[in-house]
């Protein structure tokens, strides 16, 4: 009996929740239905009266078909297959999560409550948003997968550049730089500009992806560490003594007798820092974009040859000789946290891109992993060789440096791992390791000069064009170094967790005003002593002034005291109230008082 | 045999797109050994199509006509996929100068490390700016011959003011270009209110003379007088004026309030209750029936046109000098009182105001709200503008200059954007609503900046460094010293009254709020 109205509803899956307006040849069937009902109850009828009726419906029906084709498609819904709007994958949506939902504050605090819904509501459309973006970034991550029975360790570099385009394949290439000895290596930010330092006092600055040589010099003298700072204008050297500024072009701009027997250098990019290791176990800051000395700190643990950076916090990781890594930030004197990790030297440390891992290595040839948001031991691995040197790349691959050999590790802080991902064999000693950032490619500085590796999967295949473009122009650099400069984070921010500056402070009242007399070195809500007036006439006796100060000594202690009686005076009074209660039950004679004997 | 290893790659290198063929097909790397059938596991399914088989063997050939040279014999034992990222720089790079740079986004928040500290530094720069940029103070109209003791705003042109001053002359300003654009002696003696009437055409005035004259809004043609279309000689003076929404109605008060019609010489309407004098009458924006007026026994009184007799009235500690309508909320009326506060009422709630405005450090003069009905400006006799927010106690700006004296008059533009104020040094000022506002047309990226930073400041505006840097106003000394000697006044006061409490029989010396402590009562 369905009219094609009707019809129309139940074919739309749509329309099941919805409800559409009621329709007057609804009513009419209704009608029907009840009549059919009257029928069946009644049982016989007039049958003349029946007729009629029926008449009457079918000519309404046949009205309707005869309207039915144009009146069903206005009445007919526009059904959307995909109603809503589209679905965003819950692990996507989670990768934008900034942090829990507050509770909501109680009713009485509604203008509270009104606000946190608002922000609520509002950061949670940007996560959405955010999230749906996710979908048109235009590159994919690299992969390397070999047959079911094949080792990805097993497949040589060669093989790789081979295999992939020939762009690609370019960037696995070797230096032959035999003379001037082991080299440290850094790449810029971007990840377009190599630096290159030679112990024996070899650096070198190349854009490596072009190949193109921008300055080279010999310093002549022993080179402990190179760093690029913020751009590839600049870079530090530290050498034997002192630690240099050279710019791009290899003109010294500065030289910084302050930091001097410099072992190791970190850049923190946000802050404009450089972090300076020193064989004097001093670690020091200098702050690049106004060339002062920030912080100076003594470790007090001897010669630093191990330093990292934790980038998602800015926070200094050293290691040190007698199996301990500590972390220093410029505000404290002292190290925020000492964990002992290695029987042993400590050999190298790695942190990862969100601050959750920290990688070590030590004498005792064992590679640890721990959370460092917990600082404990996550996975304990055993390298026959040990590493000497560390890298973890922007998505998460480790590498791991044991004599000429370099090894690359998948997932080695979420599961178990046996095999490498991939190993590649140096003809000298491994001095430095460095992932490219943005691409899959390990830099390896070694006795016998530079090596370009191919990693697939290394590196985050979609950069942030406001953060750090590989492909920026000059007047884009110029741009983005104004802005960063214009955001630099000032060095008290620097702390264990980054968002503390978000958190609401909690400290009570009494805290603050703890805090507050330290500060002052008095308590300026402290009350002075009562000393009475001056009085004539006789009244301002020795006896009267004492008279005078008992009526006021310990006023508010008094009231103190007087509710605190009261309030014992009070549970007194219950207390004997419950016991003559409890004694007047117990007089009471039950039933099963008569099994007592 | 054959071997196959497919290699994924994102972009066709260089060297393939010569040939113009599938990117995929080009890439496949064969290893020569003789004509077969290719021998492929599940991992590449697609290649077993008859199509592909036949493009491959027609590839076999192109291949070693063409790749082959390029390609290096590998000894392959494997089939191995590998990817790596290879961007082609033309998806990055800008084609022309004439472009736009390309700026490929990513929100991962991983690559984006710091990011309240930074947002921190951003807002921190944001509010320092906002300080280096405020400058309100826009210009100066000067020309009356006497102190400003009244203005009128268009109700149809922005750029239209009119000022009356206490020598009875009323000046036509022109806004936009800082001019005078007609001068009227309208009264003799002071000219006590002003009100444009609702089509724009003409304005009504009262004066010290007993009168009430309707004028023309344009300016008399060569030759003519300057006369007013109307002229009422009333029995008394009239102190305030203001004219209805949409009707033409006007109301007077002086001794009584009267509510005229414009057709005829006698009030339509008067009410009285036991009171001398009002000071000023205001009809309700949104209830258009309704007015209210200050009266001089301290009440502020509300009336219903349509009635005969008052609605009712509250009285104050206090007498308060003028009120003014929240043009969004029609319950919600502010009064500037003597007391040196200004208080918001619930008209339905008079028995004590909704919020009570501290700062001023002497009488408030006059009060006007901003068109949006969020924020008010207040004028008062300690040579300050003040600007609150509508249920803020106190006021987020402060206006002074060092020439500026006693601010009689104020008014907030109907654009939202300025503020004009009147004093007695004969001068109208014209001030920004938004002291580090820019003015002008804003570029679009511009805007979008300033929402930006807006957005920024609103989020850390309790951080003690921003919020130190945001509330820090430079005042006159005298200002400065009088702000701080009323604090110790009220907190004496206050030390008093808890010291009265303690010492005087619990309950019999009730805690009495701010808010009710200005109220008297409440008639109806």
């Amino acid at each position: 009996m369905a009219s094609p109205g009707e019809a129309s509803v139940d074919e739309t899956h749509v329309g099941k929740k919805k409800k559409l307006p009621a329709r007057y040849w609804q009513e009419l069937q209704e009608e029907e239905r009840k009549d059919e009902n009257k029928v069946k109850s009644d049982g016989e009828q007039s049958k003349e009266a029946l007729q009629q009726e029926e008449d009457k419906t079918q000519k309404a029906k046949k009205r309707k078909q005869d309207q039915s084709p144009s009146d069903g498609e206005k009445v007919k819904p526009e059904s959307d297959p995909f109603p809503g709007p589209a679905p965003i994958p819950e692990d996507r949506l989670q990768k934008f999560k900034r942090k829990d939902k507050l509770k909501k504050p109680h009713r009485k605090q509604h203008k509270l409550r009104d606000i946190i819904a608002r922000s609520e509501d509002a950061s949670e459309m940007a996560q959405k948003q955010a999230a749906r973006f996710d979908l048109l970034l235009p590159e994919e991550a690299g992969f390397l997968e070999g047959d079911e029975d094949e080792d990805t360790c097993m497949i040589s570099q060669e093989d790789i550049a081979e295999a992939v385009d020939i762009t690609s394949g370019a960037k696995y290439f070797n230096l032959k730089l035999s003379q001037f000895g082991p080299y440290r290596l850094d790449y810029s930010k971007t990840g377009r500009h190599l630096l290159l330092g030679g112990r024996r006092g070899h650096v070198a600055c190349i854009d490596w992806a072009s190949k193109q040589l921008m300055c080279e010099i010999n310093v002549m003298e022993s080179v402990n560490d190179v760093k690029w700072l913020h751009t590839e204008a600049m870079y530090a050297v530290a050498q034997k003594k002192w630690l240099y500024i050279y710019d791009s072009n290899g003109i010294e701009l500065h030289c910084i007798r302050k930091f001097n027997d410099v072992l190791r250098m970190q850049f923190l990019p946000y802050h404009f820092l450089l972090a300076t290791a020193s064989a004097t176990s001093f670690l020091q800051y200098l702050d690049v974009s106004v060339g002062k000395e920030v912080a100076a700190i003594c470790t007090k643990t001897g010669r630093l040859d191990v330093m990292c950076q934790n980038p998602h916090n800015a926070i200094i990781h050293l290691g040190h000789a007698n199996g301990t890594v500590t972390l220093w930030s410029p505000n404290q004197k002292e190290a925020l946290v000492k964990m002992l990790c290695h029987q042993g030297g400590v050999r190298s440390v790695a942190v990862d891109k969100t601050g959750t891992y920290m990688v070590t290595s030590g004498m005792d040839k064992k590679l640890k992993v721990y959370d460092v948001r917990t600082f404990k031991p996550l996975k304990s691995y055993f390298l026959p060789a040990g590493a000497a040197c560390l890298s973890l790349s922007q998505r998460g691959l480790l590498s791991a440096a044991t004599g000429d050999v370099v090894q690359v590790y998948k997932d080695v802080c979420s599961m178990p791992v046996t095999k490498p991902y991939m190993a590649h064999r140096l003809r000298g000693t491994v001095w430095g390791l460095h992932f490219c950032p943005f691409e899959d490619v390990l830099g390896v500085g070694h006795g016998d000069g530079f090596t370009s590796m191919l990693v697939p999967g290394a590196g985050e295949p979609n950069f942030d064009g406001l953060d750090a473009n590989p492909y920026r122009s000059a007047k884009q650099r110029q741009e983005w170094e104004v802005k960063a400069l214009m955001e630099k984070i000032q060095p008290d921010l620097i702390s264990l967790d980054p968002t503390e500056l978000a958190q609401v402070d909690q400290a009570t009242w009494e805290q603050r005003h703890q805090d507050r007399v330290e500060v002052l070195g008095f308590d300026p809500l402290a009350k002075e002593k009562f000393v009475p007036k001056y009085k004539k006439k006789g009244r301002s006796s020795a006896g009267a002034i004492e008279r005078r100060k008992k009526q006021v000594a310990h006023e508010e202690q008094r009231d103190v005291i007087r509710k605190s009686v009261e309030d014992k005076m009070k549970m007194e009074k219950e207390r004997k109230e419950r016991e003559r209660k409890k004694a007047a039950l117990s007089t009471q004679k039950s039933a099963l008082d008569r099994f007592k004997k | 045999t054959f071997t196959w290893l497919k290699t994924f790659c994102s972009r066709p290198p260089n060297e393939t797109a010569d040939t113009g063929l599938p990117a995929e097909l080009m890439l496949m790397v064969m290893q020569p050994g003789g004509p077969g059938i290719p021998q492929c596991n599940a991992r590449s399914p697609t290649l077993f199509t008859i199509n592909t088989w036949l493009v491959c063997s027609l590839l076999a050939n192109i291949f070693v006509a063409i790749i082959f040279p390029f390609c290096k014999r590998v000894p392959l034992r494997y089939q191995m996929k590998v990817k790596v990222i290879a961007r082609n720089p033309d998806d990055y790079v800008r084609e022309t100068k004439l472009d736009i740079q390309r700026v490929p986004r990513n929100y991962d928040p991983s690559l984006h490390p710091f990011e309240v500290s930074r947002e921190y530094t951003r807002a921190l720069n944001a509010t320092k700016l906002e300080r280096v940029f405020a400058k309100p103070f826009v210009a100066s109209l000067d020309g009356h011959r006497d102190g400003v003791n009244c203005m009128a705003k268009h109700a149809k042109s922005l750029s239209t003011l009119l000022s009356g001053s206490c020598d009875g002359e009323v000046k036509v300003w022109n806004l936009s270009k800082h001019e005078c654009v007609r001068t009227l002696q309208a009264h003799e003696g002071f000219v006590r209110g002003m009100v444009v009437r609702y089509c724009g055409t003409s304005f009504f005035t009262v004066g010290d003379d007993k009168t009430i004259k309707q004028w023309k809004m344009e300016s008399p043609g060569y030759g003519e007088e300057e006369e007013p279309i109307n002229t009422i000689l009333g029995k008394t003076v009239y102190t305030g004026l203001d004219h209805h929404q949409n009707d033409p109605v006007f109301a007077t008060c002086g001794q009584q309030v009267d509510i005229w019609d414009e057709q005829r010489s006698s009030p339509i309407r008067s009410f009285t209750w036991g009171v001398d004098s009002f000071s000023s009458v205001h009809f309700n924006p949104v209830e258009t029936e309704l007015l209210a007026s200050c009266a001089s026994d301290r009440s502020i009184v509300l009336y219903d046109m349509r009635e005969s007799t008052p609605l009712k009235k509250v009285i104050m500690t206090m007498r308060s000098n003028t009120l003014s309508w929240n043009p969004m909320e029609a319950y919600y009326f502010t009064c500037a009182n003597e007391d040196y506060n200004l208080y918001t009422y619930d008209m339905r709630y008079l028995a004590k105001p909704i919020t009570v405005h501290m700062d001023h450090v002497s009488a408030v003069l006059d009060v006007d709200y901003a068109p949006t009905g969020k924020e008010f400006v207040s004028a008062s006799f300690d040579k300050t503008i003040r600007i609150f927010a509508k249920d803020g106690g106190h006021s987020r700006e402060v206006y002074h200059t060092k020439r500026m004296q006693h601010v009689i008059c104020i008014k907030w533009s109907a654009d939202n954007k300025y503020i004009l104020s009147g004093s007695d040094e004969m001068n109208i000022r014209l001030w920004k609503a938004n002291a580090a506002e820019k003015l002008g047309v804003l570029a679009p990226r511009e805007r979008e900046a300033a929402n930006y930073s807006q957005k920024l400041k609103e989020k850390f505006q309790h951080h003690p460094q921003i919020r130190r840097i945001a509330r820090h106003r430079h005042l006159p000394k005298t200002i400065y010293h009088q702000t701080k000697e009323l604090r110790v006044m009220k907190e004496a006061r206050r030390r008093k009254y808890a010291n009265v409490r303690k010492h005087s029989k619990p309950g019999s010396v009730p805690v009495v709020s701010e808010k009710e402590k200005h109220v008297v009562t409440v008639v109806k």
